[in-house]
C-alpha cells in the first residue's frame, strides 16, 4: 500500500517534468531547425539589397524596411492611445459600468482573430478611407491589435508604483495629473517599455493583418501612403510556392532573431529594474 | 484576465475642487480636460470593437440578406463560382482542427503548468519558463512553415496523403496554443494559498495527492479559463492552419486528408474574390468574431463565478 503510494507519486512526477521539459524541446526543435537551415544564407548582402528575377532572388531588404516602417508607424500611433487608457483605467477610473464595458470591450479586441482584423483594415482604412494598400494602412489596423496589449500591461505597470510615492506627491500639493506625469509614469516607465517591447514583437510576427492592409508588393516604401510587403508575408508566400527556399529559411531566420530580441531585451530589462528596486 | 482592481485611493478632481477649494479655477479646468482626454483614449478600446462590428458587418450583412442566413450557415457546399455559399463545412473544419489541438495541447499545458508551479527546481523553472514565454512569442507563420517543411513529411509517412491535413494542424495549433493555456494555468495554481499545500501534505499526502485531489480541483475555473482562451487562439488561428492544412473545402474525411477552415479559407480566396463571394468572405469573418466575442464573454462570466464561489 505504501510502496504503491510512492511508485504513483514517482510516475506522476516524471510525467509532469516530461510536459514540462516538452516546452522547451518544442521551442529548442523550431529554433535549432530554423538557425541551422537559415544561417547559410543570412549574410549583408541578403539583408542589404533587393529581391530581383521571378523567384525573389537576392536580398530582402524592401521587406525588413516595410516590416520596420509598419511596426514603428503602428507603436507611434498606439503608445499614447494605449498609456493615457491606461492611465485613465489605473488612476482616474471609478469602477462602473463604464470601467466595465471598457474592459470587455478590451478583452474582446484582444481575442479578435488576426484575420478578422485584417478584412477590418481592409474594409476600413484600404477601401473605406482609400488610403489603399498602404504602410499607412497596415500601421492603423495594428495599432487596433496592439491597443489591449500595451493597455494591459501599462495598467499593470501603473498599478505595480507603491502607494506611499503617490501620497507623498499629494502631501507636498501636486494635483492629480502632476503625480502622474511626474511620478507615477516615470516610476512605472521600465515595465511600461517592456510591455511595449513585447507588443512590438507581437505586430513583427503578424502576418494575416498585413497582407491585406500593406498588400504583397515588394517595393521599399517611403512615404506612408507606399504599399510595402513585410517579412512574414514574404516568407509565406516563398513557402508556399516551394521556389525559392532559401530565400525563406533566411527570412524565417531574422524574424526569428528579431523576435527573440525584443523578447529577451524585455525580459532584461524587467530583471534589471527588478534588481534596482530590489 | 477579468479581474477589476480598485482604483488608487485619493480623492477625484472633482472633491478636490469643490470641497476642499484647493485649487484654481483653471487647474481645475486643466485636470477635468485631461481626465475627460484619458477616457477618450480608453474609450478607444470600445470604438475599435464597434468599428470592426459595423465596417466587417456591413460589408457582409448581404449574405444574409441575399443569399439568406441558413443558406450561408447551414450550406452544406462552399462552391463561390456556382453561387454556393454553404459554409457549414468550413465550420465543422475549424471545430475538427480546434478540438483536435485541444486535446493534444491541453494536457501538456496543464502538466508543464503543474511543473512550473509545483515541481521543478528553481534553476530548471528559470529556464522552461522563459521557453514557454518564446514558445508564445514565435510568428505563426514561422510554425506554419516550420510544419509544412518537418512535420507534413512524418504525416505523410504515418497517413499515406501528402501530410496535408487535420493531423498536422492539430500538432502545430497543439505547439501554439501551449504558452496560452500554460501561462494562465500557473497563475491560478499560483492564486492557490500555501496553507492549502502545507495542510495537504501534513495530511501525509504525496506531491501527486496534492496536485490531482487538492491543487487542480482548487484551479479549477481558472484551468476552464485558460482552455478556453486556448481555444479562441486556435479558432481564430490563420497562417499556420492555412500552411499545412490542405484546404480542401469539403467535410472531415480523415486525420490525413486535406480539409478547410474559416480563416484559412479567408486567406485563400480573399486575393482573387469578387461579388457575392468577397461578401461571404466578410460574412465568415464576422462569425469569427462573434465566436470570439463569445468566448471571451463565457470566460468573464466564469471569472465572475469564481469570484462568488471564493
Amino acid at each position: 500500500m505504501k510502496d504503491m503510494k510512492r511508485i504513483t507519486n514517482a510516475l506522476a512526477l516524471a510525467v509532469f517534468w516530461i510536459a514540462g521539459l516538452t516546452t522547451v524541446v518544442v521551442l529548442g526543435a523550431v529554433i535549432l531547425y530554423v538557425f541551422v537551415n537559415g544561417i547559410g544564407h543570412l549574410n549583408l548582402a541578403f539583408i542589404f539589397t533587393k529581391p530581383h528575377g521571378v523567384n525573389a532572388e537576392g536580398g530582402i531588404w524592401p521587406m525588413i524596411v516595410s516590416t520596420m516602417y509598419v511596426t514603428g508607424l503602428a507603436m507611434v500611433i498606439v503608445t499614447p492611445i494605449a498609456v493615457l487608457a491606461a492611465v485613465y483605467l489605473a488612476e482616474y477610473a471609478v469602477q462602473g459600468r463604464l470601467v466595465r464595458i471598457i474592459r470587455f470591450a478590451a478583452d474582446t479586441l484582444a481575442g479578435v482573430p488576426s484575420i478578422v482584423m485584417g478584412l477590418f483594415g481592409l474594409a476600413l482604412f484600404v477601401e473605406g478611407m482609400g488610403f489603399g494598400f498602404s504602410v499607412l494602412s497596415g500601421a492603423l489596423a495594428l495599432s487596433f491589435l496592439m491597443l489591449p496589449i500595451v493597455m494591459r500591461t501599462t495598467e499593470e505597470a501603473i498599478r505595480a508604483v507603491p502607494k506611499f510615492i503617490r501620497w507623498g506627491s499629494y502631501g507636498l500639493g501636486a494635483t492629480k495629473w502632476q503625480t502622474v506625469s511626474r511620478i507615477v509614469l516615470p516610476a512605472a516607465m521600465p515595465r511600461i517599455i517592456t510591455g511595449l517591447i513585447l507588443a512590438t514583437g507581437r505586430a513583427v510576427g503578424e502576418t494575416a493583418v498585413v497582407i491585406f492592409t500593406m498588400g504583397t508588393m515588394i517595393n521599399t516604401p517611403l512615404l506612408p501612403t507606399d504599399p510595402g510587403r513585410s517579412m512574414t508575408v514574404h516568407l509565406y508566400q516563398m513557402a508556399m510556392e516551394g521556389i525559392n527556399l532559401p530565400a525563406a529559411f533566411g527570412t524565417a531566420l531574422l524574424l526569428m532573431v528579431m523576435i527573440l530580441f525584443f523578447n529577451l531585451s524585455a525580459r532584461w530589462l524587467l530583471r534589471r529594474n527588478r534588481r534596482m528596486q530590489g | 484576465m477579468a479581474d477589476e482592481p480598485r482604483t488608487n485611493d485619493m480623492p477625484s478632481v472633482r472633491g478636490e475642487a469643490n470641497n476642499l477649494k484647493l485649487v484654481s479655477r483653471a487647474t481645475y479646468f486643466k485636470e477635468a480636460t485631461l481626465k475627460n482626454l484619458f477616457l477618450l483614449c480608453a474609450f478607444m478600446a470600445v470604438a475599435g470593437v464597434a468599428l470592426i462590428f459595423v465596417f466587417v458587418g456591413y460589408r457582409g450583412w448581404p449574405i444574409f440578406s441575399e443569399v439568406g442566413a441558413g443558406n450561408f450557415l447551414f450550406g452544406m457546399e462552399w462552391l463561390p463560382t456556382k453561387g454556393l455559399f454553404g459554409i457549414l463545412p468550413l465550420f465543422v473544419g475549424s471545430i475538427v482542427v480546434t478540438l483536435g489541438a485541444l486535446l493534444l495541447g491541453t494536457p501538456v499545458a496543464v502538466g508543464a503548468a503543474v511543473f512550473l508551479s509545483e515541481i521543478a527546481p528553481p534553476k530548471i523553472r528559470s529556464v522552461v519558463r522563459p521557453a514557454v514565454e518564446l514558445l508564445a512569442g514565435v510568428p505563426s507563420v514561422v510554425y506554419g512553415f516550420f510544419g509544412l517543411l518537418i512535420l507534413r513529411p512524418i504525416v505523410a509517412d504515418l497517413t499515406g496523403g501528402l501530410g496535408f491535413g487535420p493531423l498536422t494542424a492539430w500538432i502545430i495549433l497543439a505547439i501554439m496554443i501551449i504558452p496560452t493555456i500554460a501561462t494562465l494555468t500557473e497563475d491560478a495554481l499560483q492564486s492557490i494559498p500555501d496553507g492549502v499545500r502545507e495542510a495537504s501534505y501534513a495530511m501525509g499526502a504525496t506531491t501527486w495527492q496534492t496536485i490531482s485531489r487538492v491543487l487542480l480541483p482548487a484551479a479549477k475555473i481558472g484551468i476552464v479559463d485558460a482552455i478556453i482562451l486556448g481555444m479562441g487562439r486556435a479558432i481564430g488561428e490563420t497562417m499556420a492552419v492555412l500552411m499545412v492544412v490542405g484546404n480542401a473545402p469539403g467535410f472531415f474525411r480523415g486525420m490525413g486528408e486535406p480539409l478547410s477552415t474559416l480563416t484559412s479559407q479567408i486567406v485563400m480566396d480573399m486575393p482573387y474574390a469578387s461579388g457575392m463571394h468577397r461578401t461571404a468572405l466578410f460574412g465568415m469573418a464576422i462569425i469569427l468574431f462573434l465566436v470570439s466575442m463569445g468566448l471571451v464573454l463565457t470566460v468573464r462570466l466564469l471569472s465572475r463565478l469564481r469570484e462568488e464561489t471564493s
